[in-house]
């Protein structure tokens, strides 16, 4: 069998997998989301935190709590990584200095999982599981709380009530990621990936001589890592090193589970709202843009363009043996089109093209299907934009399931799709224009613009993969990527919220001949072309400048 | 303005309290619960699937090592051992040298991109020596023959694999160097590939530590010395 025939049945079995899955967990988080009851687990919870979960907040309310929330993790990881010397299970690893603390507590806590740091060599247990593995779940939990509250503003009418913020964090920790990560962990250590609590150990090499090894909690980590759409390696090598990733068959389900729950939650949401097809409609958009990334990345992989990989005779450069050009190239796609930002495989060293393909798909937004919770609320907002622009040419108020896109709605939803674009804009502008951070490149010319434009491209976007040549241990990197993350995370929200309230108000609008019908194909064609050409409007310029630039010169 | 700053540390409180919940809950009892499961079911793997041969470690199956001579006065880098199969080049980060406490393995790839000139260089330089080291008396290997894998370095550095194409390859050199049957090392390369998973996850390749024990073996077996 060819390489590029085993690549494409991967990507057939991984299509069915999701297909498989789709409903019973859409279904079963619309149901999480809706219960009126509580788990005793849960009742211990909401007593610990002192709330009452059967309160429902209108959207200011909603907003404070996860501001508050994520203010506290940002601390606490902050904190755990500056006391690390003292802590248990430390390894001996010293304290993080305060700038790379506090990036890496802002890239945990926006669920970007940006890494400036080694992960074997800086960070003991204490900090790897109760710190940083804890935020894989809880940011991915709130990443599902905003978009349930922005679906919730679609179902509801005639209130301001978005549910409650606490409940839906407990919830979407207890009864979502727990269950699917216990499970997942033990397919990944059934694999090979490790899960133990040793020290830094000897083990013997082949030709004498020993070498120092350690130990690590590392399969329970790597599972939320992909389920919660995280992304932060327990070793600097990522999915690549084979103690988180060590084969062909964990490196397919690590990429199943990154899209499990992004596209379930099309289903929850159609659900949630009373028209499953509406949530289909949103499915067939992301999936098409999926899917032709895919393609067209297996395409320019395998055809390995570029000086230093034509004279390898393959694009083998930063890949692992045992996944080949196919399978690293759906990883690829899949890590930058959620906000995952996990690799298999290193984007820097991927065809021109491949590594323009890798950045485009976090520049739409990563909708496609995007971040658990964050894909959904941002194509959500994207449909809202396709509405407004289809209602512009036939000269009608646009609304979407039943709810009129008046002057607010649309002045927030293009706050939100303008908020990301200015953060990668202007700092890579800034970046370029001082003197100092152009030294932190590994590579010159397009390719080191390329390193600078992904690096604040993946941290606005809360992706947290990078072109890795890039030394971004710097102060200036730790502190201007830190801001773009918090900032890339947590303004959009405010508008998805602001939105989500004025929705949930309204009155449902009467469907009538007259209404773009939103669950059908020509919708989603409509919501793709948008998609394609508000990025690219938007990005075009820097594009050239980088990938392109480097593409056409090979 | 002092309410809204109770009211602020209130709520400050409240996530505070939420997150240490969760925190016992995923940070502590969720990976004590997963170690120990995978470590009742899955002692091996869960550890690092160590190898042992004749009771001695000899590594991790899912860890790539090299198969260096030992380090001259005055080089920098050591020689490889062409008495074994080599793996996979690794330019990009080895072993420890940042973190002066330990020499812990790091893992990490080049990052160098597809028009740099360092990695050109890197490549030429790798293919050339694979093309002299594997060339014997009567076996000339062509340049066109040899596999992508061979001259580029991984994502980890840390590969335990390389494609049955350079171990194939190799298979001359082997021999030669260890006074074996051309034929018997070429049959061990086949004994040691591994096919795709279900026969089409994955790709063919061959573990490295692996065949570099069953060559040990076969060589003992052979009766020659070591």
């Amino acid at each position: 069998m060819s390489p590029e025939l085993a690549g494409a049945l991967q990507l057939l079995a991984l299509i069915a997998a999701l297909a498989l899955s789709y409903r019973p967990l859409g279904d079963y988080m619309a149901r999480v989301y809706s219960s009126e009851r509580h788990l005793r687990l849960e009742r211990w919870m909401y007593k610990a935190i002192g709330a009452h979960p059967d309160v429902q907040m209108r959207w200011p309310a909603y907003l404070r709590g996860i501001l508050a929330f994520s203010a506290a993790s940002l601390l606490f990881l902050y904190g755990l990584q500056r006391l690390q010397h003292g802590l248990p299970g430390s390894l001996g690893f010293r304290a993080i200095d305060p700038d790379q603390a506090f990036n890496t507590a802002a890239s945990f806590v926006a669920n970007t999982n940006w890494q400036s740091y080694y992960g074997e060599q800086a960070m003991g247990h204490a900090v790897q599981t109760a710190g940083l593995a804890v935020q894989n779940f809880v940011s991915a939990a709130v990443g599902m709380a905003v978009a349930v509250a922005l679906v919730r503003g679609f179902a509801r009418s005639r209130t301001g009530e978005l549910g409650n913020f606490w409940a839906d964090l407990v919830r979407g920790t207890v009864r979502v990621l727990l269950p699917i990560a216990v499970v997942g962990a033990m397919v990944l250590v059934a694999c090979g990936a490790i899960q133990n609590f040793a020290g830094i150990h000897e083990v013997g090499r082949f030709t004498g001589g020993t070498q120092d090894w350690n130990g690590g909690a590392v399969a329970s980590q790597e599972v939320i890592k992909e389920l919660g759409t995280n992304g932060g390696g327990y070793f600097n090598a990522n999915s690549a090193h084979p103690f988180e990733n060590p084969n062909g068959v964990s490196n397919l389900f690590e990429i199943f589970l990154i899209l499990l729950i992004p596209t379930a939650l099309t289903r929850t949401f159609g659900r949630m709202v009373g028209n499953l097809r509406q949530g289909y409609a949103i499915l067939a958009t992301m999936a098409t843009i999926w899917v032709t990334f895919t393609v067209l990345m297996m395409w320019t992989e395998f055809a390995h363009h570029g000086p230093a990989l034509e004279a390898a005779g393959g694009a083998m450069e930063g890949k692992e043996t045992r996944f080949g050009i196919g399978a690293s190239s759906i990883f690829a796609v899949t890590t930058t089109l959620t906000s995952t930002g996990a690799v298999d495989s290193f984007h820097s060293s991927y065809t021109g093209f491949g590594g323009g393909i890798t950045m485009l798909g976090m520049m739409l937004g990563e909708i496609a299907p995007g971040g658990v919770g964050s894909g959904l609320y941002g194509m959500l907002i994207m449909a809202i934009i396709a509405v407004f622009i289809a209602g512009l040419m036939v000269g009608r108020t646009p609304e979407y399931l039943g709810k009129k896109i008046g002057t607010r709605e649309i002045k927030l939803a293009a706050c939100y799709i303008l908020i990301t674009p200015a953060l990668v804009l202007c700092f890579t502008a800034a970046a370029m224009a001082l003197p100092t951070p152009g030294d932190s490149m590994t590579n010159s010319g397009a390719h080191g613009f390329s390193e600078i434009l992904y690096a604040y491209t993946s941290g606005a976007n809360n992706n947290g993969s990078a072109f890795a040549g890039l030394n971004a241990d710097t102060q200036w990197f730790n502190t201007t990527i830190g801001l773009v993350m918090l900032l890339g995370r947590f303004l959009p929200m405010v508008f998805v919220l602001a939105l989500a309230g004025s929705l949930a108000e309204q009155r449902p609008v009467p469907s009538t001949a007259g209404t773009l019908r939103t669950e059908k194909p020509l919708f989603t064609g409509l919501l793709v072309g948008t998609i394609m050409i508000i990025t690219g409007l938007t990005y075009f310029p820097a594009l050239a400048l980088g990938p392109m630039a480097e593409g056409l010169a090979a | 303005m002092n309410n809204s700053l109770t009211n602020g540390a209130r709520l400050l409180g409240a996530g505070l309290r939420a997150l240490l919940a969760l925190t016992v809950l995923t940070g502590v009892l969720y990976p004590l619960a997963v170690t120990g499961a995978a470590q009742a079911l899955f002692h091996d793997k869960a550890n690092g699937s160590e190898i042992r041969v004749d009771g001695r470690s000899v590594g991790s199956e899912l860890i790539g090592q090299r198969y260096d001579l030992p380090l001259k006065k005055g080089q920098q880098t050591p020689e490889p051992d062409l008495r074994w199969f080599q793996p996979r080049p690794s330019n990009g980060l080895g072993t420890n040298s940042v973190n002066t406490q330990y020499q812990l393995i790091l893992s990490g790839a080049t990052n160098r991109s597809a028009d740099s000139e360092e990695l050109l260089r890197w490549v030429k330089e790798a293919k050339a020596a694979v093309v002299e080291d594997n060339s014997t008396a009567g076996y000339r290997v062509r340049p066109q023959d040899v596999p992508a894998d061979a001259v580029t370095s991984s994502g980890s550095g840390l590969d335990p694999h390389i494609s049955p194409e350079y171990a194939r390859l190799q298979v001359h050199r082997v021999a030669e160097r260890n006074h074996l049957d051309v034929k018997r090392v070429a049959q061990l390369v086949e004994d040691h590939i591994d096919g795709r998973i279900l026969g089409f996850i994955g790709e063919p390749r061959v573990n490295v530590l692996k065949l570099n024990i069953g060559l040990r073996e076969l060589s003992r077996q052979a009766g020659t010395r070591r």
